[in-house]
């Protein structure tokens, strides 16, 4: 059970408090309600880049980073095609550091035309080392496409090209800070060793002065059901075969994604789940195989991916994952096959909350769900799962209309 | 309210650390038992430490291929029985080879302990090492190997650890093909016999520990036919090659090339060690530091470009790593080289000096957050023989280096020609 308390300055910033008196340190973690989903298909890699410049100096700070470092902290902060988050870890005595920083870069960057152009240079290179030099790079950025028709989680995070974060502007940064980065769209969580009378009185002075400017309201094109499998070939340098599968899964909020979550546990999770058991060990198709789904607000997706062993037929390797899935959907799963999947999910959740930063971020991404308590009620949620919900899931999701198959072949 | 005047804040360099000590118990065999016990949550991370890792194997790859194969099967289990034993609980058993090293280690709900540790119990005394797990085992590795082989940071990594300490070395040797090939089960058996059921162990337990744990170590553990390790390091000499500088081509369509500039370097138990940490930090060890500064924040020429000291027992080595664009690699060695003559030839400034000790000393409190973290620093520190004053004399140096030191220590070590330098494109 995780505490916490919650408040509202007047300009609509969200504040939740966690004490956790046990720590030396204190964290102060900003969600900004702005993700990928949330650009124009033309200027692709924008919120990304857009987390980069926050920390190119502030209105009245000019960089960052030194100051927080001068204070005993560090902080780091990732982008999602859902969300950007900003987050530092730093003594409890300085905690004031922290509420300076960000409350300073939340009323205006400096717009720095030099941190533009480095910026844009350093994600390039990141979308270089983990994209393009490297085997399977680009399979996430062929699958999305594959995957989604309109909704833009069709393109990844970093970007669909090199050339959309080559060509954003100055004018790009300013009317992306203006449109997303206000008060109303932020949820700030302050953790560890804090008092809530304390918070409040930092919140109201750093933060209550900022204009509320205006909320951002998410209009976003939906995802049209899909009526027909889809299937994409594709022949790279790379030395193996793969095959990658996905399916149309649920919202992060509707109570059927905790069916699909422990679903792909059932098949993959770990060295006695389905998967791994029956076609890396007993039938040997595959080196390695793994089920998952990302976990996104929207309607996200199942994705199934694994890579063949050398001299395998990618048909035989298929049909064998077909039939996999047909035996979930016939025979569904035992009392303890289930039962396991569930004690995996309340440890995994314990291990989760040992470290206060991991707790703040929690607290921040259920609150963007719509109420951080879900994060103390998903544990039950997930109990309460049956074995019939999850054989009727299955015969839903792994449907052959609902399904995307791409064949990533080997050139060698 | 001026926003652009700093809040007061008080100076972590002026804090005072504490290593939250541990507790030892030996059991009936001799065998050292490490604990913590702190944290909130019901949990527990138990870590038996063999000094089974690739020092001691007389073929490339028998001390991995010997710990990964621990939980592929006993006489009563099979690998999945195994997997499923762990699993059901919700319980994490993992293993890790490394170079004096190898644990067999157990993540779990504290509440779970009791009929976990029958299962490690089996697999330390019964592991039968079946043919056909290793056919899977060696195929997949293979296969693996040869992805791997594609990324030029992986080629580069294994390369200059092959300069610096000689491909005969422990830190130095890698894995190929042939040698995944010549694994039996002849071998394997051999080293778990020598090393594991005969061996030398430690054990590390941290998080919320039961009552009982002792008497429970005692029946699963203590009654093996272990012994304590005596934590000398096992000394063999390294041999760094002759030639100093490198390009290799991987792939003829890279887009970056993968830079790794490395000098050997002597052990923790070196009385430079200590002020190195702090010098290496101001160099490359942080996002605020010279080399992130200038080749990322200033050029903009990569994604990350960072210095540490590798963490190896008996000898190390001084690394700086980076990918950086294929037509801006020769540019970004050239910086490097430049931050090393600043290092050697301008004393770094007080305020840079604060900065770095304030954001090291924080560092060090944010890291002794959680029983695990504490654990991790203490069994560091045993198992390269040294006691807590390392710790303590660790943050005196983050303390007291000067600027002279720095310099001093600057002109000793940051020297170009002391450097292997390599780029895998």
């Amino acid at each position: 059970m995780i505490h916490f308390e919650k408040f509202s300055l007047a300009n609509g910033l969200k504040v939740l408090v966690h004490e956790d008196k046990s720590t030396p340190m204190a964290v102060v973690n900003v969600l900004y309600d702005v993700g990928a989903r949330d650009e124009h298909a033309d200027k692709t890699g924008f919120a990304h880049l857009f987390e980069h410049l926050m920390f190119g100096g502030s209105v009245n700070i000019p960089v960052y980073d030194e100051p927080l470092q001068i204070a005993g902290g560090e902080n780091n902060a990732f982008t999602t095609n859902d969300l950007t988050n900003y987050y530092c870890q730093l003594p409890a005595e300085n905690i004031e550091t922290a509420f300076w920083l960000e409350s300073d870069r939340m009323i205006s960057l400096a717009f720095s035309k030099k941190s533009l152009e480095v910026q844009r240079k350093v994600v390039c290179e990141e979308f270089k080392e983990h994209y393009i030099n490297k085997p399977y790079g680009d399979v996430w950025h062929k699958l999305r496409e594959l995957v989604y028709t309109t909704h833009p989680y069709r393109w990844m995070t970093i970007g669909k090209e090199l050339k959309h974060i080559e060509e954003a502007t100055l004018e790009d940064v300013k009317a992306f800070f203006t449109k997303h980065y206000n008060p109303a769209n932020v949820i700030l969580v302050v953790a560890g060793n804090v008092d809530l009378a304390q918070i409040k009185e930092l919140a109201e002075k750093w933060f209550g002065p900022i204009p509320a400017g205006d909320k951002y309201n998410r209009n976003l094109p939906v995802e049209p059901k899909q009526t027909a499998p889809r299937f994409l070939e594709v022949k790279a340098d790379v030395p193996l075969d793969a095959l990658y599968k996905c399916w149309h899964i649920y919202s992060r909020t509707d109570d059927r994604y905790y069916i699909a979550d422990l679903m792909s546990d059932i098949l993959s999770g770990g060295g006695s789940s389905r998967l791994y058991q029956s076609l890396v060990k007993e039938k040997q198709l595959f080196s390695s195989i793994d089920c998952s789904h990302l976990g996104s607000t929207d309607e996200g997706i199942m994705v199934l991916e694994g890579k063949l062993v050398k001299g395998v037929d990618i048909k035989v390797a298929e049909a064998a994952v077909i039939e996999e899935l047909n035996k979930l959907k016939l025979d569904g799963v035992s009392v303890a096959e289930l039962e396991k999947v569930k004690n995996k999910t309340e440890s995994a959740m314990a291990f989760e909350d040992m470290s206060v930063m991991n707790r703040a971020a929690s607290i921040a991404m259920y609150e963007l769900l719509g109420d951080a308590d879900l994060m103390n009620k998903e544990l039950d949620k997930y109990r309460s799962v049956t074995s019939a919900e999850i054989t009727e899931q299955s015969r839903i999701i792994f449907d052959e209309n609902n399904c995307s198959t791409m064949h990533y072949l080997s050139n060698n | 309210m001026n926003r652009k005047i700093a809040p007061p804040i008080v100076d972590a360099v002026n804090f005072k650390l504490n290593l939250k000590p541990y507790d030892l118990f030996t059991l009936d065999n001799g065998v050292p038992v490490y604990t913590v016990h702190a944290g909130a949550q019901e949990v527990i991370q138990i870590e038996m430490v063999f000094y089974a890792g690739n020092s001691f194997e007389t073929g490339s790859g028998i001390a991995a291929a010997t710990n990964f194969m621990l939980k592929n099967g006993t006489s009563k289990k099979t690998a999945f029985e195994l997997n499923e034993a762990f699993e059901y609980y919700g319980a994490y058993c993992n293993r890790s080879c490394y170079n004096e090293t190898a644990i067999l280690s157990l993540h779990s709900l504290t509440k779970y302990l009791d009929v976990l540790l029958p299962v490690m119990n089996e697999m330390l005394t019964d592991s039968v090492f079946p043919e056909q797990e290793l056919d899977i085992f060696k195929q997949n590795t293979k296969q693996r190997l040869s992805v791997n082989l594609q990324k030029p940071s992986f080629v580069a990594g294994r390369l200059i650890d092959s300069y610096v300490y000689g491909d005969q070395h422990p830190y130095g040797k890698y894995t190929e093909g042939e040698h995944i090939d010549a694994l039996n089960t002849d071998d394997l058996k051999a080293f778990y016999k020598k090393y594991y059921l005969q061996g030398h162990c430690a054990i590390f337990v941290s998080g919320q520990l039961p009552a009982n744990l002792l008497p429970l170590l005692n029946t699963f553990f203590g009654k093996l036919q272990l012994s304590k390790p005596d934590y000398k390091n096992i000394s063999i000499k390294t041999n760094p090659v002759e030639q100093k500088k490198y390009r290799i081509e991987n792939d003829v369509n890279a887009v970056q090339g993968a830079i790794r500039i490395a000098q050997p370097f002597p052990n923790r138990h070196h009385p430079d060690f200590k002020k190195v940490v702090v010098l290496n930090n101001i160099f490359g060890g942080f996002f605020g530091s010279r080399l992130m500064a200038n080749i990322r924040e200033d050029k903009g020429y990569t994604y990350g470009i960072h210095s540490y000291l590798q963490n190896h027992i008996q000898e190390t080595a001084w690394m700086i790593s980076t990918e950086a664009g294929k037509d801006v690699c020769e540019a970004t060695l050239e910086e490097v080289y430049k931050e090393m003559k600043r290092l050697r030839e301008e004393a770094v400034d007080q305020d840079e000096i604060l900065l770095v000790q304030n954001y090291m000393m924080g560092g060090i409190l944010g890291d002794l957050d959680g029983p695990f973290q504490i654990m991790a620093k203490w069994k560091n520190i045993i198992l390269n023989d040294l006691d807590e004053s390392y710790f303590y004399d660790s943050v005196k140096a983050i303390k007291e280096t000067s600027a002279e030191e720095l310099m001093e220590l600057a002109n000793k070590y940051l020297q170009p020609e002391k450097f292997y330098e390599l780029v895998v494109y």
